[in-house]
């Protein structure tokens, strides 16, 4: 059989190389007369090996990584084509590498494997099998199935998505929308991005569940405008998705109509939240909504509307392929199902990794990310993003589960998680905090728009040791206001960073001259 | 006169724009981005000009304008770099490596440099997370900045 050789387009792989990679294979193959087939396929999610190679052999799918343009002579001699293991960065079978190996791959299982634009490697895959399922139920039946999943909002607020589209379903109205919130604007968040590059199939499959399951005929993905690549993928998906029939006046001949549009972001981290983002696609300023009326009955101009993050609509049609059960066997408590886990930051083995709910902090930064790249201690984690807490080594034992991480003042969000080394400064990344909600606040509430600001004029005063108890007293009571008095989560859990910052990590907001005598 | 020649000339090319794209369900960002992408900004003349075929004030366009950060009111430099300053690049040196990239440049963040080469823009992730610090030059992402790759960066705007 003729070689096939996989080479990420993927972002993350293309900002490490990919593209120089695949340049360097084009014109050695063609220099030594070998004819290859290449596919640009999503990443594995191996960030620590991209670029990573691989190549299809009749015993089976081989990798190497992280591989330079430079090497690829090498390769070539050592075999590669035939996935030889006589070149240093052979690493095995794909599937056996043990970061991938022990994963549980339901949201992700295609994206890295396939190609991300061919419809028939979708099929052959396993793919389509979900939506067949819900064209010949019931609407109700398909609500139902979503609800015993236990599949909750992945994009942070960990709302049961079942009862969204109950909420939707049950609206009477002319017109109702499909929204996939794509605008993943979390540092230490790259999940959404990865399948919309590595697999969009699949979220515009959920999209069409979903839109079967509560009557509605159009849908739009909002994706921010820093994901240029993720963008270019999901058009074409869609416009390939539509000439096979899957999207159009009849989705897989079922009778029901569903259109699908990209809308891009324009640099407003707020529109993240889903009234926000709501007022941006209707062309206005992304400011926040007062609920209620909830978006799932008053939402995109006025009607019943389904806003689900990217990776909620993802894992629904495996939910539908295998059944609620299937999926709700995976997790603990409350959290059901898998989550992938974004691991960001100053990690050796950094990239994503789904699993069950249900590791514990410390196994995932300590053990499956090998600790910090840069050889130092761990001095603290962020967990969910810029709104996320601050955890300390000392609760590495709390488990990957929303109630778990409420229960410690910290939330799991959207799943991204950073390291830091003993080298930050968590009064810095308390301000930081405090800057960033400045930044990005749309201004409509006051304990968002001017409480940011103060927050980080206090800390400065702080930092320089002006009346450094009464300070930090101010910061927690404005922290308090934020908390309780801001309209959306941005002003409300801006008090997450920074009172995990000072609660676990006082020394940091300790008199300055005396940290530096410590040294 | 060349300015009434230029302002003429605006105000019509956005008028087109706005046709492709006004039959869309909340048409404005898509003219928006449009309009940026033809001109490279969204120039005051266009304003009014989208006010009117969208029956809206001046002042809710001009709203929206300025709302988000990627609507520049001015042109960028030819070349486009933004940095990743947030939390999981700062945890891999994002901002050393923001004064290296300034230093090269001769440019502060927020800014175009006097020869026009260049606009250094922070961002707020990329996505590019576990290939920290992170840019994207032109649109073209870059991960795990050191000062090997901001030589190139330099290289490649001063071109």
């Amino acid at each position: 059989m003729m070689p096939v050789i996989y080479i990420p387009a993927d972002s993350g792989a293309m900002a490490l190389g990919a593209g120089r990679v695949a340049r360097a294979f084009e014109e050695e193959l063609f220099r030594r007369g070998i004819e290859a087939k290449f596919v640009r396929n999503g990443s594995r999610g191996l960030y620590f090996l991209e670029p990573m190679v691989e190549v299809e052999t009749a015993a089976g799918r081989f990798a190497y990584g992280p591989v330079r343009a430079g090497d690829v002579p090498s390769l070539l001699d050592a075999g590669l084509l035939d996935g030889s293991d006589r070149h240093s960065l052979f690493l095995g079978e794909t599937d056996k590498i043990p970061f991938l190996a022990r994963q549980t791959r339901l949201t992700f299982a295609r994206c890295g494997v396939i190609d991300p634009l061919s419809l028939d490697d979708y099929r052959a895959h396993g793919g389509l099998a979900g939506l067949e399922k819900a064209a010949a139920l019931p609407p109700l039946e398909i609500v139902r199935i979503v609800t015993d999943s236990g599949l909750r909002g992945r994009g942070g607020a960990g709302f049961p998505t079942g009862i969204k589209w109950k909420t939707v379903h049950d609206a009477g109205a002319d017109r109702k929308y499909i929204v996939c919130n794509a605008d993943e604007g979390d540092s230490a968040s790259f999940a959404d991005r990865m399948i919309m590059e590595g697999d969009p199939f699949v979220l515009i499959e959920g999209m069409a569940i979903a839109a079967i399951a509560t009557g509605a005929q159009k849908g739009f993905v909002y994706i921010r405008s820093e994901y240029p690549h993720a963008v270019a993928v999901m058009r074409e998906a869609i416009r390939v998705a539509t000439a096979g029939g899957v999207l159009g006046p009849s989705v897989l001949g079922s009778g029901h109509a569903f259109d699908i549009e990209v809308r891009v972001g324009a640099g407003a981290y707020v529109c993240g939240e889903e009234t926000s983002l709501l007022n941006s696609l209707e062309g206005k300023r992304g400011v926040v909504r007062a609920k209620p009326p909830l978006p799932a009955l008053e939402g995109l101009f006025g009607k019943p509307t389904v806003v689900n993050n990217v990776i909620s609509l993802a894992s629904v049609p495996i939910i539908l392929d295998k059944g609620a059960a299937f999926y709700k066997d995976f997790g603990m408590g409350r959290s059901r199902g898998t989550i992938p886990i974004q691991i960001a930051g100053n990690v050796r083995r950094g990239g994503l990794f789904e699993a069950a709910f249900g590791l514990t902090l410390g196994e995932i930064v300590e053990d499956i990310a090998g600790g910090t790249a840069s050889d130092r201690p761990i001095k603290a984690v962020q967990v969910g993003g810029p709104l996320g807490a601050y955890f300390p080594p000392a609760l590495f034992d709390t488990p990957f589960d929303y109630e778990a991480f409420a229960a410690k003042d910290g939330l799991i969000g959207h799943a991204g998680i950073t390291v830091f080394d003993d080298t930050a400064d968590m009064l810095a990344m308390a301000k930081f905090a405090f800057s960033f909600c400045a930044i990005e606040s749309c201004g409509k509430c006051t304990p968002c728009r001017i409480g940011a600001v103060r927050g980080a004029e206090t800390l400065e005063k702080v930092e320089a040791g002006i009346r450094r108890e009464e300070n930090l007293a101010l910061v927690a009571e404005l922290c308090e206001t934020m908390k309780f008095g801001s309209l959306c989560a941005l002003g409300g859990f801006t008090p997450y960073p920074v009172m995990s910052a000072i609660t676990h990590f006082p020394e940091d907001f300790a008199p300055r001259p005396r940290a530096e005598a410590a040294e | 006169m060349p300015m009434q020649q230029h302002g003429t000339d605006t105000a019509a090319r956005t008028a087109h724009i706005i046709e492709t794209l006004r039959g869309l369900e909340g048409p404005l960002l898509p003219i928006l981005h449009e309009v940026q992408e033809a001109f490279g900004h969204v120039p005051a003349e266009a304003v009014p000009v989208i006010a009117e075929a969208l029956n809206l004030s001046r002042a809710e366009v001009h709203g929206v304008v300025t709302f988000y950060h990627d609507f520049r009111r001015q042109p960028a430099g030819r070349h486009v770099l933004k940095l990743c300053q947030a939390e999981a690049c700062q945890s891999m040196g994002a901002h050393g490596v923001a004064a290296m990239v300034s230093h090269a440049l001769g440019v502060a963040l927020g800014e175009t440099s006097a020869d026009g080469a260049v606009t250094l823009e922070p961002v707020y992730c990329l996505g590019l997370c576990a290939c920290a610090p992170a840019a994207m030059l032109d649109g073209e992402p870059m991960g795990r900045l050191d000062a090997a790759a901001v030589r190139e960066i330099a290289d490649e705007v001063r071109r």
